[in-house]
């Protein structure tokens, strides 16, 4: 992706394209959850550990997905770690795409959105640790 | 004078300057630009003589009704069809296949068998699920072979007596594989099975002659071969349809209606309820006119020039892979490709950058992802790239990708 690459993405998604800090199994993982994004196949599965307190203590995730997608689930497990439960569901798009400093357009606002979305998920779906 | 050279002045959108440069547009297989005369024949139409059709008795209504049934004629002299009342308007390819399985539909009983393919689209696929599902009837695919080719041998195992229906694209819109018609047609016809052909890839690229592939229905749609959106065409074999109930109900399809029954119109009009497309109509008739003077063969010809061209440049880049029929097999003017190490989405980003449209896709073919995920053919299936038709824009795009742009 190189030079082409800087006038679509912004060096945020690209950084977090090429070295994401939570890709990855997370062992011992109690709160999971995995979607696809019926456009284009992406597929992304979101994992937190969660301690008996609430606190969210690991997060990270697995996925088939673009450089978007990709550095979105990125952030997301970056801004949940540490947080509580409570504080880690109210995570909103917003959120990631301040982080992401890219403008994104309305055909790839989905990629940002899934794993958002599959946090809730995880969050909704887990039984309280 | 190349054949690209000498159309795309007249396609308006062209001109656009996408990104900072002149649009290359390879998404012809999603839909296709429109030549200024389709654009001008609608406006002309709006501006002139809109009206209803057939039953406003007045100037602009036989106008309307006049330009609309010339799209009739228009479409039967591009398809070869023996009849005008062989052609049936629909809102498009999508539509014109549904009408289709849910008319078919009615006449199966449980444990008769549909046959369809893996290289169909959903719009293939999904009616005949729907019907499978509502009939008891059984839904069979045939397998795509490695060098995207269908498997013929185990099409003659699939077929058997309980055969009421074989549905197949005619193109595939992701490997370009063009598949032998008038073969299967043969095959399905030795158990009085229905063929049902999606010509949605086809119509706009290969000269088309319904007697020759012999299929009962041919479905296609306009916006993909220079036309409007929302009108395709629905060509059935005149004894087909006189044997057929009609799918849907409405104005137009009936010529006496009484409270609890109706006596239907005659064909093809007992298949078209309610207010047709007629501008699109319209359109569809200056599409057909414009193909018709460019003339198929010579599109067809600039179409495999640009398809040996992408391949063979594909070939020679490090990291791309193109699936489908090899470069030696006649086939239809899309290429799929992937690039290592990279989401389709960031390479049509990175194109789109370039000013080059292409589509980006894991979806549009019918298999399930587990599935596709142990074909080979299928496994990386990545961008989309349909360079095609007298919309293809050539003239030397650079860059790494300058090779699917056209010849230089």
């Amino acid at each position: 992706m190189s030079a082409a690459a800087h006038g679509v993405y912004s060096d945020v998604i690209r950084e977090r394209w090429r070295k994401p800090r939570h890709r990855g199994e997370v062992p011992g993982a109690n709160a999971v959850a995995e979607d696809v994004n019926p456009l284009c196949g992406d597929r992304v599965r979101m994992m937190l550990t969660v301690a008996p307190d609430g606190r969210i203590e690991a997060a990270g995730f697995i996925g088939d997905s673009c450089a978007i997608c990709t550095a979105s689930a990125d952030v997301v497990a970056d801004l949940v770690t540490g947080r509580s439960r409570a504080d880690a569901a109210a995570l909103e798009v917003a959120d990631v795409l301040n982080v992401l400093q890219s403008e994104i357009r309305p055909t790839r606002m989905r990629c940002v959105t899934l794993p958002v979305f599959v946090l809730g998920q995880a969050l909704n779906g887990s039984k309280r640790a | 004078m190349r054949l690209d050279e000498q159309t795309r002045p007249d396609f308006p959108i062209l001109q656009r300057i996408v990104n900072g440069h002149p649009l290359v547009y390879l998404d012809s297989g999603a839909s296709s630009q429109k030549p200024r005369s389709v654009i001008e024949a609608m406006n002309r139409y709006y501006e002139r003589s809109h009206a209803n059709v057939h039953r406003s008795i007045h100037t602009l209504g036989e106008e309307a009704t006049e330009l609309y049934e010339l799209a009739r004629d228009s479409v039967q002299r591009f398809i070869g069809a023996a009849s005008r009342e062989e052609v049936v308007f629909t809102r498009g390819t999508t539509d014109g296949l549904g009408l289709i399985a849910e008319t078919i539909g009615r006449t199966l009983a449980k444990d008769d068998e549909i046959v369809v393919t893996e290289l169909e689209h959903h719009s293939n696929l999904i009616p005949w699920q729907l019907v499978a599902r509502d009939r008891g009837a059984h839904l069979k695919a045939v397998p795509v072979l490695a060098d995207g080719t269908l498997d013929m041998a185990a099409l003659d195992r699939l077929i058997t007596r309980r055969t009421r229906v074989v549905a197949f694209a005619h193109v595939s819109n992701v490997l370009g594989t063009i598949t032998p018609v008038a073969e299967i047609v043969r095959r399905a016809r030795a158990v009085d099975a229905i063929t049902v052909v999606d010509g949605a890839q086809a119509a706009p690229h290969l000269r088309l002659d319904m007697p020759s592939l012999g299929c009962d229905f041919y479905v296609f749609s306009a916006h993909k071969m220079l036309g409007p959106t929302g009108i395709g065409v629905m060509y059935g074999r005149r004894a087909v349809l006189d044997s057929l109930e009609p799918g849907r109900g409405g104005s137009e399809m009936i010529k006496e209606v009484w409270i609890d029954r109706a006596q239907w119109n005659d064909l093809p009009w007992r298949f078209e309820p309610g207010t047709p497309p007629i501008a699109e109509a319209v359109g569809l008739t200056a599409a057909i006119e414009y193909l018709e003077k460019v003339g198929m063969e010579r599109v067809g010809e600039h179409e495999r020039a640009l398809t040996r061209q992408t391949l063979e440049g594909f070939a020679r880049t490090p990291g791309v892979t193109a699936y489908g029929p090899p470069v030696s097999v006649d086939r239809g003017a899309v290429v799929a490709f992937a690039v290592e190490g990279l989401h389709p989405h960031d390479v049509a980003a990175l194109l789109d950058a370039e000013g080059i449209a292409v589509r980006a896709s894991l979806r549009d073919a019918a298999d399930a992802p587990a599935r596709r995920r142990r074909h080979l053919a299928r496994d990386v299936l990545g961008v989309q790239l349909a360079g095609r038709g007298v919309a293809a824009p050539g003239g030397g795009r650079r860059a790494a990708f300058g090779a699917v742009g056209g010849p230089r």
